[in-house]
C-alpha cells in the first residue's frame, strides 16, 4: 500500500517536473512542416504595424507563422542575452547599432551576405548609409528596417508669447562662444516666476517657471538626445573610424567647448541645473509646459502631436554650427539568430520585413521612417495628410548626417562618458580634464 | 528558554516508546532517528543545494573566468580580481554603499527602537502595529516610484511646498549631495515599521516585573530604557542589526527605479554595479568576482558584529 502510494507520488512529482520543462522547449513546429518563427521588438507603438506585416507574410506563406513578442527597451537586451545564453533565442529580432557588435563578435548573428547575393536583394533601395552599418569584415548581420534623425522640438505657444516668430527658427545658428541666434531664442523663451524673460536685466535665474531649453544628461556615450548635434556642429567626431573604429576622441577640444557652453547656459538660468533637475523625461516636462525647447528624435513625433497633448509643438531643424547643420542618423535592423533552426524561413521573413510590401504598411501608420526610401516618402505624405510638419526630420536625413558610434564595448562606454559629462555640468570638473580622463578609460577598453 | 523546558520531557517519552519495542532503555536507536531526520530534511537540502550551494560554487568558478554569457567561459585565473584593485568604480561603489549602510542602519535602528519602546510602554494597539507594517508591504518598486514623483524637482509635491515657504528647489534625487541620503530616507520609511515590530516582539520577552520593581525604586523611563530594555534586548537587536546590515548592502531596487546609480555615480552601489557589469556589459566573470568579494566582506562584518554584541547569550537567563 505504502509503496503504491509512493510510486504514485513519484510519478506525480516526475510529471510536475517534466511538464514545465517540455513547455520550455523552443517554439514548436506544428504537424506537416509548418514553422513558427519567434520575432522580437521593443517599441509598442510599432507592434501593430509589424503584426500587420506578420499577418500578410503568413497569408503569402501559410506554412510559416510569425509570433511577435514585444518587451520594453529597459528589459529587451537583458532578456535577449539571457535567451541567447540559454540557447533558446528568437529566430529574428530587432537590432540596434550600440548593442549589435557584441552579438556579432560572439557569433550569435547569421551572416546574410551570401543570401543577399543569392537573392539579389537591392540594397540601393535603402536610405544611403543605413545598410553598411550592419557589415563587419565582409559579413552582413541584418537588413535595415528604419531610420531616425533629430530635430529641435519647440513649444510654439510659449515662444509666441515671448514674441518669437516660428519662421525665425528655421535657420538658427549656434557656436560655443556666444551660442549664436539659438541662445538668443533660448534666453527669450526662458521665463521666471514673475513673467520676465531671460533677456530682461531683472530676470531671476533662481526662480524659473519655464526653461528655454531642456538638455538631456542621461545620454550615455553618444549624446543622441542632447549634446551630439551641437558637438557635431562644432566639428566633433566620435571616432577614428565609424563603424568599427578602435580609438575614441572624447578628448577633442570641440566636445569640451560644447559641454562648457551648456554649463554656461545652465549658469545663466536658461536650462535646469542637473542637481535640481526633474527625474521626469524631458518629453513629459515639455508636454507639461515646463520647458520651451529640446532635442527630439523622429520616433517621438507622435508623442508630441498626440491629440491629448494640450501644448502646441513644432519640429525645427537643429541649429547650424561652425561645421554646419548636423543631425545624427541611426538605424535599426532585423537580425537572424545564428542558432535558429529555421534559417531559410527566418531569412524569408527578414527579406519581407525589409521589402517595400511590409515597409509601406509600416509607413501608413507613420510611427517611424522605414529604411526603404520610397516607403519613407509615404510617411512624409501620411504626416502631411494629418497636418503634421515633419520636414525637419526628413531634410536632416538628406545631408550632413553623422552615424552614432558602432564599435565593440558599446555599452561599457556609456557610464564612463556620461559620468564625465555630468561632472562637468554639475560644476565639479573642467570639461577638458574630465573628458580627457574619460577618453583614456574608454580607449583602454580597446587595448 | 520556554522551548527547552518542554523539549526534555518529550524526549523522555520517545525513549519510553523505544523501550516498549524491546530496545534496551537508555540506548535509543540513534541511527534510525538520523535516517528519518535526513528524510525530512531532504526537500530543504535539495533546495539548498540547487539554489544556494550550486550557484555559489558556480559563481566562484565564474569569477575566475571571462564568462560573458554568450560564449563558453575560459579560465583567466585571478585576472578579474586584479582588475578590481584598479577599478575606481568598484571602490567608489564600496564607498557609497558604506555611506548608505551607515545612514540607513543608524536612522532605521534609532527610529525603530523609539517606536518599539513607545509601543511597549504606552500601547498594545493592534491597529498601530498594523499601520507600521503598511509601508513594508508596499513593493519596493512602487515605493521608489511614489517617492520619485513626490520628490521631483519640477513637478513634485514636496518641492512645491518647499518653494511655497521660500526654501527653493532641492533636487533630492538628482543632486550628488542629496541623492544618497534621500534613497536612505526612502528605505528607512519603508522598513522602520517592520524593524520596530521585531524589536517590539523582543521587548515583550522582557518580564514586566523588572519594570514594576524599577519604577518602585524610582527609576524614570529613560533609566529603564538604558538599564533594562537595551541590555535585555541585545540578542534581538543583534539579529536585527545583522539582518539590516546585510539587507542594506543589498540595496538595489530603490536605486534602479529612482537614480539608476547617478548622478555621477553618487548612488552606484555595489549591487547596482554588479548588475551593470553582468546584465548591461555582460561581463559575468567580472560581476561574479565583485559578488565574491562582497560575500567575503559581509561574512567578516557579520562575524565581527556577532562577536561585538555577544549575540547568542542573553542576559535574561
Amino acid at each position: 500500500m505504502r509503496s503504491t502510494r509512493r510510486r504514485v507520488g513519484a510519478l506525480l512529482l516526475g510529471l510536475a517536473l517534466t511538464v514545465p520543462l517540455a513547455a520550455c522547449g523552443s517554439g514548436g513546429d506544428g504537424a506537416g512542416g509548418a514553422t513558427t518563427l519567434d520575432y522580437w521588438l521593443w517599441d509598442d507603438r510599432q507592434l501593430p504595424a509589424y503584426q500587420e506585416c506578420a499577418d500578410a507574410f503568413h497569408a503569402a506563406n501559410p506554412d510559416i507563422t510569425v509570433k511577435i513578442s514585444q518587451t520594453a527597451w529597459a528589459q529587451y537586451w537583458q532578456n535577449l542575452t539571457t535567451q541567447l545564453a540559454s540557447g533558446d533565442a528568437p529566430d529574428v529580432w530587432t537590432n540596434q547599432s550600440t548593442y549589435y557588435p557584441q552579438f556579432a563578435s560572439q557569433n550569435q548573428l547569421l551572416d546574410v551576405e551570401p543570401l543577399v547575393q543569392r537573392d539579389r536583394v537591392d540594397l540601393s533601395a535603402y536610405q544611403p548609409g543605413l545598410s553598411e552599418v550592419w557589415v563587419k569584415d565582409g559579413k552582413r548581420y541584418g537588413l535595415p528596417k528604419d531610420w531616425d534623425t533629430m530635430a529641435l522640438v519647440v513649444n510654439t505657444g510659449l515662444l509666441g508669447k515671448q514674441g518669437v516668430d516660428p519662421a525665425q527658427l528655421e535657420n538658427l545658428t549656434w557656436n560655443p562662444a556666444d551660442g549664436g541666434t539659438f541662445e538668443q531664442v533660448v534666453a527669450k523663451a526662458t521665463v521666471d516666476t514673475s513673467g520676465r524673460n531671460g533677456l530682461d536685466p531683472a530676470f531671476d535665474k533662481n526662480n524659473v517657471a519655464v526653461y528655454g531649453f531642456l538638455p538631456e544628461w542621461a545620454d550615455g556615450a553618444n549624446g543622441q538626445n542632447g549634446w551630439a548635434v551641437f558637438a557635431a556642429a562644432n566639428g566633433f567626431t566620435y571616432l577614428d573610424k565609424n563603424p568599427w573604429g578602435t580609438r575614441y576622441k572624447y578628448d577633442d577640444p570641440k566636445l569640451a567647448e560644447t559641454i562648457s557652453w551648456f554649463k554656461r547656459l545652465i549658469d545663466k538660468g536658461y536650462a535646469p541645473r542637473l542637481d535640481k533637475q526633474s527625474s521626469v523625461a524631458n518629453s513629459e516636462l515639455l508636454i507639461a509646459g515646463k520647458g520651451a525647447m529640446s532635442i527630439a528624435g523622429s520616433w517621438t513625433i507622435l508623442t508630441f502631436t498626440d491629440e491629448k497633448v494640450k501644448q502646441e509643438f513644432a519640429f525645427k531643424p537643429v541649429p547650424a554650427g561652425p561645421s554646419g547643420r548636423r543631425s545624427s542618423i541611426n538605424g535599426l535592423s532585423d537580425a537572424i539568430w545564428a542558432g535558429s533552426e529555421h534559417p531559410e524561413q527566418a531569412w524569408k521573413w527578414v527579406k519581407f520585413l525589409g521589402s517595400a510590401d511590409c515597409q509601406d504598411r509600416v509607413a501608413q501608420r507613420a510611427v517611424v521612417f522605414p529604411a526603404i526610401t520610397s516607403a519613407s516618402q509615404k510617411v512624409d505624405a501620411a504626416h502631411q495628410a494629418q497636418g503634421r510638419d515633419v520636414h525637419a526630420f526628413t531634410e536632416a536625413a538628406k545631408k550632413d548626417t553623422f552615424l552614432l558610434p558602432v564599435t565593440e564595448h558599446g555599452t561599457e562606454l556609456n557610464p564612463i562618458v556620461q559620468d564625465a559629462i555630468q561632472s562637468v555640468v554639475l560644476g565639479d570638473a573642467q570639461a577638458a580634464d574630465a573628458l580627457k580622463e574619460a577618453n583614456n578609460k574608454v580607449n583602454a577598453l580597446f587595448k | 528558554m520556554v522551548a527547552s523546558k518542554t523539549a526534555t520531557p518529550r524526549h523522555r517519552d520517545d525513549r519510553e516508546v523505544f523501550a516498549g519495542t524491546g530496545e534496551p532503555v537508555g540506548r535509543p536507536r540513534r541511527r534510525d532517528d538520523r535516517k528519518v531526520a535526513w528524510l525530512f530534511l531532504a526537500p530543504v537540502l535539495v533546495g539548498f543545494a540547487l539554489f544556494y550551494a550550486y550557484p555559489t560554487v558556480l559563481g566562484v568558478y565564474y569569477s575566475l573566468t571571462d564568462y560573458g554569457m554568450l560564449a563558453a567561459p575560459n579560465l583567466v585565473g585571478a585576472e578579474n580580481y586584479r582588475d578590481l584593485v584598479d577599478d575606481d568604480k568598484f571602490w567608489n561603489a564600496l564607498e557609497v554603499t558604506g555611506y548608505y549602510v551607515v545612514l540607513n542602519i543608524v536612522s532605521q535602528t534609532v527610529l525603530a527602537l523609539a517606536l518599539a519602546t513607545l509601543m511597549h510602554r504606552l500601547t498594545q494597539s493592534v491597529a498601530i502595529r498594523a499601520m507600521l507594517l503598511v509601508p513594508w508591504l508596499v513593493p519596493n518598486v512602487t515605493v521608489g516610484l511614489l517617492w520619485m514623483w513626490m520628490l521631483d524637482a519640477n513637478i513634485g509635491f514636496v518641492n512645491h511646498v518647499l518653494r511655497a515657504v521660500g526654501l527653493g528647489t532641492t533636487g533630492f534625487l538628482t543632486s550628488p549631495t542629496w541623492a544618497m541620503p534621500t534613497v536612505a530616507g526612502i528605505n528607512t520609511w519603508a522598513y522602520t515599521g517592520y524593524t520596530a515590530l521585531l524589536l517590539y516582539a523582543g521587548m515583550l520577552q522582557i518580564p514586566r516585573y523588572l519594570y514594576e520593581s524599577a519604577s518602585l525604586d524610582g527609576a524614570g523611563e529613560w533609566r529603564m530604557f538604558t538599564r533594562i530594555t537595551l541590555p535585555l534586548l541585545r540578542p534581538v537587536l543583534a539579529l536585527v542589526l545583522v539582518v539590516s546590515l546585510i539587507g542594506s548592502f543589498q540595496i538595489f531596487d530603490t536605486i534602479a527605479v529612482t537614480t539608476k546609480g547617478g548622478p555621477v555615480g553618487a548612488t552606484r552601489v555595489i549591487y547596482f554595479y554588479i548588475y551593470e557589469q553582468a546584465f548591461t556589459n555582460f561581463r559575468m566573470g567580472y560581476a561574479s568576482a565583485i559578488a565574491v568579494v562582497l560575500a567575503l566582506l559581509l561574512g567578516v562584518l557579520t562575524a565581527v558584529q556577532m562577536r561585538l554584541l555577544r549575540a547568542s547569550r542573553s542576559d535574561l537567563a
